[in-house]
């Protein structure tokens, strides 16, 4: 774009104007925190955003209850650091009815731990304008969405009637029971990603950086053994590998890379030669074609 | 790349390309797009996996790779294989990174092709080879110069499908090149390829024998992007003044009020002497912060807060810009929109306008005319239907600070809402304000329009003559200026048919013409008037609603309306000019009252009846009226 700021300045001060926009035309803003690496870039943004005042709207989590014990560590560090309230939300029903990865389809189980447990606390907390940490270059029905995505009541998204969303104005009216879901890192990439938690010396997750970890092999994916529910066949040892995660979720479904790489100096670089997309350690994604649109209509995040 | 500060500094030189991709329906944008990515090593393998699975299930044609797919994502779009809403796609090269977007073709989904438009320095407008150039080319053509975009790159595709001849290409060319023949564009490039056969994208292999320009990767690669992304007119290197418009007021204690905003053009320093509008009070700056410095200096683009030196009332929606040269404050403009809602614009209804941070209820007052896509004509328009692109006059409740869109995208851009369902129904840019509630440029001008007038120890005034041809305007116009000179008072009589033979002889009289006459002389009017004048119009000026925005270009006490109400029957009976007789005849075409129509002002200040009035009646009448001393 403009020749005075560089690429990640620019990416950077797009996004503050976002965030600033959407306060401004919200009643019940809340964050979506997911605890990886796009949350922490998300959150640096945030607190530059309001700076020397604290962002006027709490973090939530959406617990499945099934996330790597080191992130839970991370949370909870984050919330006594940010300052800012964090919330924490977990679908009881699906708890009391067993749900788990390694027992249901990942599509059901996303659906009642993660889409069901979404769409209860944003009506449990009447929040009407979301920020999550998004990227259009995730996936292909993410690119086709605004920055400034409408949902009807049900929370809801048509993707063939998306507002139109001209420059940087952001239409954010919204009538009753509609909400809007916004995106401010809509055009950063994972390279963008890594080079600006590497500028800022942003602090994420250890479970980023390559380290001898337990692994088993599941469906072509390494997953790590991170506690004694997964289910291991009889003889079955973990072997311990030399891992790092390019993307965290929950970590029975979250596939693990092959990598040395153990300062962002080298992930920057490893990123940068990568081969394969980020989302290829999402078993939930490549579950069927078209999977993430149909998600996102049924108000995933 | 050998080590990491190598990488970063190549990262941090490399300069990012916003462009998009239109054309017309199926002319191969989206299979373009997946090509580029594909030939710039830009799909990782598992992208390329699963686009082979869906290339079976989907693809178009067999045993191929359909690179669309790729970009393609929604499932209705992969089903009926068409773009429905626009994809963003990132990629880089060697020399530059992009933001690639990937508009729909079919006119139903022009908004979403807006959409992705308004935030590009450079379109890629596809033509079939085999098709040439459709209305909906046109439209996107139109749309592109509208948001004005002035790089452009004409990908002749399907060459394939024309056995690389040069002739179709040839063409193609010349048939652009006319349309764009009055447009102010930068650089234009015309480029034949073959999307699905990979032919000029990334090289020039010689496929086409007769082409021996770059592909068009390298010159997307080598382009020098020459327009900055918000300021369309001037260089980038021309510094233009500071604007911000405030987004928050941050103020977490007693001891911090800060303004947070978006830098929309210039920079700002501590220290500087800066104006907040639309209130006019000024201030300076005590700290420019960011995040946890203060960093006392920020430039176009960057996101910052603003503390300033004296306790102020500034809140979101206001600007704060450079004290010497501060942007324009209105609230009528004269605009172009574009209407992008199955309700129809109705003129008069309330819309919610949004401009910057400023929101406000806003009214188009007239619709000036719209544009026919296929020729460029314009059209008279009651209202506008979806798609339809117009210049209007908008009116707001209150005063809005803007620049013109030519000058700044950012301060010049504007969306309108509907106020029921609060849908995104028009975009419009402002060309220039039609009255201005105070103009803060003007006060720079060592004189003025009041000592002008001073000067001459009179008050300025626009004497508006209407009425049909051979109604007394004239005669009656010449006498006041007469009678007045006399008095020792400046005046210039601007009369209609003296203007077309000079000014005006470019034009007829069809509808377009009669309006773009009294364009002209009405600016001329106001120009007077801003020289100190007494001007004095005799004019048919048939239409009520040119007439109104006439009255708009002057200050209430400025300007009065005088309608010489002389009936048809008493006009066509002296027909002094013999001009009656010949249009009754057929030989005149749209004469005023016999085949164009006459609407009557309906407040005009001053009706004269000269059936019951001697011509120095009315003159007498006319001079009691006004006061210009
Ligand atoms: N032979 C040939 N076919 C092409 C070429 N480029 C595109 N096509 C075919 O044209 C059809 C339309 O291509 P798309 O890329 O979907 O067209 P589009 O412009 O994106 O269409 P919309 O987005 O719906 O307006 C597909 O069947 C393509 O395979 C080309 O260079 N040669
Ligand atoms: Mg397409």
């Amino acid at each position: 774009m403009d020749s005075n700021l560089s690429h990640l300045e620019f990416l950077e001060a797009e996004s503050i104007e976002i965030i600033r926009e959407a306060i401004a035309g919200a009643k019940n803003p809340v964050m979506l925190y997911s605890i990886g690496k796009d949350s922490s870039v998300m959150l640096q943004l945030a607190l530059k955003s309001f700076y020397p005042a604290s962002p006027p709207l709490p973090l939530l989590h959406v617990d499945t209850t099934w996330k790597f014990k080191e992130m839970y560590n991370f949370r909870n560090q984050i919330a006594r650091d940010s300052g800012m309230e964090l919330l924490v939300h977990t679908n009881q029903e699906g708890v009391k009815a067993g749900i788990s990865p390694f027992t249901h389809s990942s599509n059901y189980y996303t659906d009642v731990m993660k889409t069901q447990a979404l769409r209860q606390v944003l009506e449990i907390g009447g929040y009407d304008v979301i920020l999550g940490g998004a990227r259009r270059d995730e996936e292909k029905s993410r690119a086709k969405e605004r920055v400034f995505s409408f949902r009807s009541e049900g929370h809801n998204w048509d993707p063939k009637a998306q507002r139109p969303e001209l420059w940087n104005l952001y239409n954010t009216k919204l009538n009753n029971g509609q909400t809007m879901r916004v995106f401010p890192l809509s055009n950063w990439t994972e390279k963008d990603v890594w080079q600006y938690l590497l500028q800022e010396k942003i602090s994420i997750v250890p479970l980023y950086f390559a380290k001898e970890r337990p692994i088993v092999y599941r469906n072509e994916t390494l997953i790590m053994v991170d506690d004694e529910r997964i289910p291991l066949e009889t003889g079955e040892k973990p072997q311990m590998k030399s891992v790092r995660f390019r993307t965290l979720g929950c970590y029975p479904l979250t596939g693990a890379i092959e990598s040395n790489a153990s300062t962002l100096e080298e992930i920057v670089l490893e990123t940068m030669k990568a081969k394969t997309s980020e989302r290829e350690g999402r078993l939930i994604d490549s579950d069927e074609a078209g999977s993430m649109e149909k998600k996102k209509r049924e108000g995933y995040f | 790349m050998k080590n990491i500060s190598e990488f970063l500094l190549n990262q941090y030189q490399k300069k990012t390309l916003r462009l998009i991709t239109c054309g017309s329906v199926d002319d191969g944008k989206s299979t373009l797009i997946g090509r580029l990515l594909h030939e710039s090593q830009n799909v990782f393998e598992d992208q390329l996996k699963s686009l082979e699975k869906d290339s079976e299930k989907f693809g178009t044609h067999k045993n191929e790779l359909d690179f669309s797919l790729l970009v393609d994502g929604l499932k209705a779009e992969r089903e009926q294989g068409i773009t429905i809403d626009v994809a963003y796609r990132f990629f880089e090269t060697e020399h530059r990174r992009y933001i690639v977007a990937d508009t729909p073709g079919h006119e139903q989904y022009t908004r979403n092709m807006a959409t992705a438009a308004s935030n590009a320095e450079l379109a890629i407008l596809l033509v079939d080879a085999q098709k040439g150039i459709l209305a909906q080319t046109r439209r996107h053509y139109r749309i592109v110069t509208l948001m004005g975009i002035r790089n452009l790159v004409i990908a002749v595709n399907k060459m394939d499908l024309v056995q690389y001849k040069e002739n179709v290409f040839q063409k193609i060319d010349s048939d652009f090149r006319n349309l764009v023949l009055d447009h102010d564009l930068n650089q234009i490039q015309v480029i034949p390829i073959s999307a699905t056969k990979g032919v000029n994208i990334t090289e020039n292999d010689q496929t086409i024998s007769f082409y021996s320009g770059p592909s068009l990767l390298e010159y997307l690669d080598q382009l020098q992007i020459r327009n900055s992304s918000n300021n369309l007119k001037v260089p980038s290197s021309q510094e233009s003044s500071f604007r911000m418009p405030v987004q928050r007021v941050i103020r977490p204690d007693e001891s911090y009020r800060g303004f947070s905003g978006r830098i929309a053009s210039g920079s700002v320093s501590n220290g500087d002497l800066v104006k907040i509008l639309p209130s006019g009070v000024q201030s300076s700056v005590r700290s420019v912060d960011f995040w946890k410095n203060s960093i006392s200096n920020a430039s176009k683009n960057t996101s910052i807060t603003l503390t300033l030196e004296d306790e102020v009332d500034v809140s979101r929606g206001d600007v704060i810009c450079a004290y010497e040269d501060p942007p324009e404050i209105a609230d009528q403009f004269q605009v172009d929109l574009i209407w992008m809602s199955k309700e129809p614009l109705i003129p008069g209804r309330q819309y919610l306008m949004r401009l910057h941070q400023q929101e406000v209820n806003a009214q188009v007052t007239r619709i000036r005319f719209k544009e026919e896509i296929e020729t460029g004509k314009h059209l008279a328009a009651e209202t506008l239907e979806m798609n339809e692109i117009a210049q209007i006059n908008l009116s707001t409740n209150r005063p809005v600070v803007f620049e013109p869109y030519s000058s700044n995208r950012l301060m010049g851009g504007f969306i309108i809402i509907d106020k029921m369902n609060f849908d995104t129904v028009g975009a419009g840019i402002i060309k220039f304000a039609l009255r201005r509630s105070s103009n803060i440029h003007w006060q720079k001008l060592q004189v003025n329009k009041v000592q002008r007038a001073k000067q001459k120890m009179q008050t300025p005034k626009c004497l508006w003559f209407t009425g049909l041809s051979g109604s007394g305007k004239s005669t009656i116009a010449s006498l006041v200026e007469k009678k007045l000179h006399a008095d020792g008072i400046h005046t210039y009589l601007l009369d209609g048919d003296n203007i077309r033979h000079g000014l005006n002889r470019d034009l007829g009289f069809t509808n377009e013409d009669r309006v773009e006459n009294m364009r002209r002389i009405s600016e001329v009017a106001k120009l007077m008037v801003d020289a100190g004048l007494i001007v004095i119009v005799s004019f048919i000026s048939p239409f009520r609603a040119e007439r109104q925005m006439v009255r708009e270009l002057f200050d209430p006490s400025e300007f009065l309306e005088i309608f010489v109400d002389t009936p048809l029957e008493e006009c066509e009976r002296r027909d002094t000019k013999g001009l009656y007789a010949k249009a009754r005849s057929g030989k005149l075409k749209n004469f005023t009252g016999i085949d164009s129509v006459y609407e009557p002002p309906e407040s005009a200040e001053i009706k004269l009846n000269t059936i019951t009035s001697k011509p120095e009646k009315c003159v007498d009448m006319i001079l009691e009226k006004i006061n210009i001393f």
